[in-house]
């Protein structure tokens, strides 16, 4: 492309936004909290509190904290239609419990394998002879485990438990066809099972996330349209007028992921280096189209509902959807900057991931604008805390992510552990933790039982926090060091190599932190499950009634 | 917004034009594309040997991709030339790679000639190169007292051989070198003139 038509095509761009900035100015579109960011509560519920997760005691002090900023007004006959409402929101939590739990407990258990596996393989980068003598323990093999036990073990799972579990109470209807999701996450697993042991033999497709087998994703994809067709169902059942905004993401991530997953893995359609742009157009959408939509819908519902606040802008929350559904989906390819592919497509993808600002920061605004005033309740909540810190990994890992792509940066982090750093953050330090945070939230629900031992959440938390802090640090540096000694021609490769060991040594320790809090976690969360600790209080504890403050104190 | 076809209206345009910018116009642009003048198809040896590659894992740590002399020192390194996109002409799936834990192998083939190197370095990564973190691959050989006629032995540093017995490669260690012998893409090429690198 010459300079003229840049030069044209930037003028037209800009007066592209000017215009629609003035058109989102005329339609109020920047005025704070209109009715649609209110969906997710009940009437007269703002300024109430939901935690399930919270103890009787972190409870009462987590309303206290709301309370100090926004004081309810105490109201009889809101009340009691508040509790009509309430029941509906019972009726659909009970919809979904079984279904939910099934999703979760697959979740969880795949973390654990994942874990594993991603132990091992950060164990043999530094001791290479470290069970060396079995193929399928191989570097190459278990890391390869160890990605897709993540990609399409823990991650969509605890994905799809959160969607199917959110989905009917944004829409206030109960959950319809249950037992198809339940079919499509038996077709699922037994898809990832058989998957994960061709690769275990050394069968495979040969692709970065894409590993498995075409024939066995048949299976996924069959899998994945039975888990989807409730949520369409339920969809059509609604009975709010209004979609909330987490239902955008989660409903277009998942109409994205079939697609993209169907794409990807049409065999024999793909070539050379067209093959490389496809892979990358898949494995960055993956994370940008499908984890990343559903993990910002979570925080979307579950941080207003926790708080007891509507998100301050909902119109941000919106051009934050559609920045990211146009931005995302183009940036793979500044994986193959450098590499031997159509030079406008490289400078194109390096557009986009820049522009990936603005969503990012959409997000990250409203979020801070929204905690504002309400920090003090991460003391108080177990799920807050897993989700803001989850939220701020991602502006972090985006902004990141977007300096990588920058010519400059990205030949010195490309080919280097900077990049699988910088994998982490995104995928763990963002999407797992607020996973977690959201499973703490649902499960109370979900089983009508405490957290048997409160304790083990914070202990989860400090666990995988410590543990991805040493991870995250260590390995930046260290790849970035990497980096540095590979673009130096006076040094050896070798060099590259051995000054990245001490960096890798401290990855096998963080990583040995964050196994041993997910253990805890699934311990926990296994505990539950077979009914240890106390019973849940039902749904005396959904909220506080504001005229009787008091007695949930006794609760 | 209410209606949810528009939504996934909304969302289907954004992934159809992220489609066609990133799977279907490389698709047009390089379907025409002929392999490089030089450039062999694989021996069916060596396309059992890339199977071997792919089975292991090897694209997880070597990239098949020298930068370019503007960008990086690989040519400096030995690694080669930028490759153009006609030098991947037989590779079905592509082995670019994403990683340098490392070296790149685009033609290793043409930097290390000999079998023999190969196959010790496989067996034991750190007998050739101290220091470095590459997986040994002991099940990729049979220890036997004494090699059969027709067996390939595998020659070690002393001290990295067995005591009284025998390496011998497996035909899946003899095949995966074949594949890394072929990988030279030393030949000249032209870039091609709409600046497709």
């Amino acid at each position: 492309m010459n300079t003229l038509t840049i030069l044209l095509l930037t003028f037209i761009l800009s007066v592209t936004g000017l215009f629609v900035f003035v058109w989102s100015l005329r339609k109020n579109l920047f005025d704070d909290n209109p009715s649609a960011a209110n969906v997710i509560f009940s009437e007269g519920e703002i300024g109430t509190i939901e935690e399930p997760a919270a103890t009787a005691q972190q409870h009462k002090a987590l309303q206290h904290a709301v309370d100090a900023t926004h004081a309810p007004i105490a109201d009889v006959s809101r009340d009691a239609r508040m509790r009509l409402e309430l029941a509906d929101r019972i009726e659909a939590d009970r919809s979904t419990a079984y279904v939910t739990f099934v999703f979760l407990a697959c979740a969880v258990a795949w973390l654990i394998l994942a874990s594993v596996a991603g132990l091992i393989s950060s164990i043999k980068l530094h001791e290479p002879d470290f069970l060396a003598q079995y193929a399928w323990l191989t570097f190459g093999r278990i890391r390869t485990l160890h990605l897709n036990s993540v990609a399409y073990g823990w991650a969509p799972m605890a994905a799809f438990g959160i969607a199917i579990w959110t989905l009917p109470r944004l829409l206030k209807t109960p959950l319809m066809g249950a037992r198809f999701a339940l079919l499509g996450a038996m077709l699922w697993n037994a898809a990832l099972i058989a998957g994960l042991g061709s690769i275990a033999v050394g069968i495979s497709d040969g692709l970065e996330w894409l590993e498995i087998p075409w024939q066995i994703d048949v299976l996924f994809v069959i899998g994945g349209a039975l888990i989807g067709l409730p949520m369409v169902f339920t969809l059509q059942n609604r009975k709010v007028q209004h979609l909330y905004v987490s239902i955008w993401y989660m409903g277009a991530a998942l109409f994205w992921f079939p697609i993209l997953f169907l794409i990807g893995n049409i065999p024999g359609l793909h070539f050379g280096v067209e093959q490389a742009t496809m892979n990358w157009w898949f494995g960055h959408n993956v994370l940008g189209l499908f984890y990343t939509p559903v993990a910002l819908a979570t925080v979307y519902y579950f941080l207003p509902k926790i708080i007891g606040r509507p998100i301050q802008s909902y119109n941000l929350s919106l051009l934050g959807f559609w920045a990211l559904a146009f931005f995302y989906g183009q940036v793979g390819g500044h994986h193959l900057i450098g590499g031997p592919v159509p030079a406008w497509l490289v400078t194109l993808s390096i557009v986009q991931s820049v522009m990936m600002v603005v969503p990012v920061l959409a997000f990250s605004v409203n979020q801070h604008m929204t905690m504002r005033h309400h920090f003090k309740t991460l003391i108080y909540s177990p799920t807050l805390r897993f989700i803001v810190l989850g939220g701020m990994m991602y502006t972090l890992s985006s902004v990141q992510g977007s300096m990588e792509a920058l010519r400059s940066v990205n030949t010195v982090t490309h080919f280097t552990h900077f990049t699988v750093a910088h994998a982490h953050l995104g995928l763990y330090a963002f999407f797992s933790l607020v996973m977690f945070g959201a499973i703490y939230f649902v499960m109370p629900r979900v089983m009508s039982w405490e957290w048997p031992y409160p304790r083990l959440i914070a202990l989860h938390f400090w666990l995988v926090v410590l543990g991805f802090g040493i991870y995250f640090v260590g390995l930046t540096i260290g790849g970035w060091l990497q980096g540095v000694a590979m673009l130096d021609a006076s040094r050896s490769f070798m060099e590259s190599v051995q000054l990245t060991m001490p960096y890798l040594q401290s990855r096998s320790v963080g990583g040995a932190l964050m196994t041993l809090g997910h253990l805890v976690f699934a311990v926990h969360f296994g505990a539950m499950a077979l009914r240890y600790g106390p019973k849940r209080v039902g749904p005396a504890l959904f909220h506080k009634p504001v005229t009787a403050g008091a007695a949930l104190a006794e609760a | 917004m209410e209606s949810e076809y528009k939504l996934l209206g909304g969302a289907m345009v954004t992934l159809a034009l992220a489609t066609a910018t990133l799977v279907v116009l490389p698709y047009m642009q390089l379907a025409d594309v002929p392999p490089s003048e030089g450039l062999e198809p694989y021996t069916s040896q060596q396309l059992r040997g890339r199977e071997v590659y792919i089975k292991n894992g090897c694209v997880y740590c070597h990239t098949q991709q020298p930068r370019a002399q503007a960008q990086a020192p690989d040519f400096k390194r030995g690694w080669g030339r930028a490759p153009v996109a006609g030098d991947y002409f037989y590779d079905k799936p592509h082995l670019l790679g994403t990683m340098r834990t490392g070296p790149d192998l685009l033609n290793i083939g043409a930097r290390q000639p000999s079998a023999d190197w190969h196959l010790g370095h496989l067996y034991q990564p750190r007998a050739y190169t101290p220091g470095s973190n590459m997986p040994s691959y002991p099940f990729l050989f049979d220890i036997k007292e004494k090699a059969e006629s027709g067996d390939k032995v595998v020659a070690l540093p002393p001290e990295y051989a067995p005591v009284g017995e025998q390496v011998v490669a497996k035909p899946e260690a003899l095949d995966l070198v074949a594949y890394l012998l072929a990988l030279d893409r030393t030949y000249p090429v032209n870039p091609l003139p709409d600046g497709t690198k």
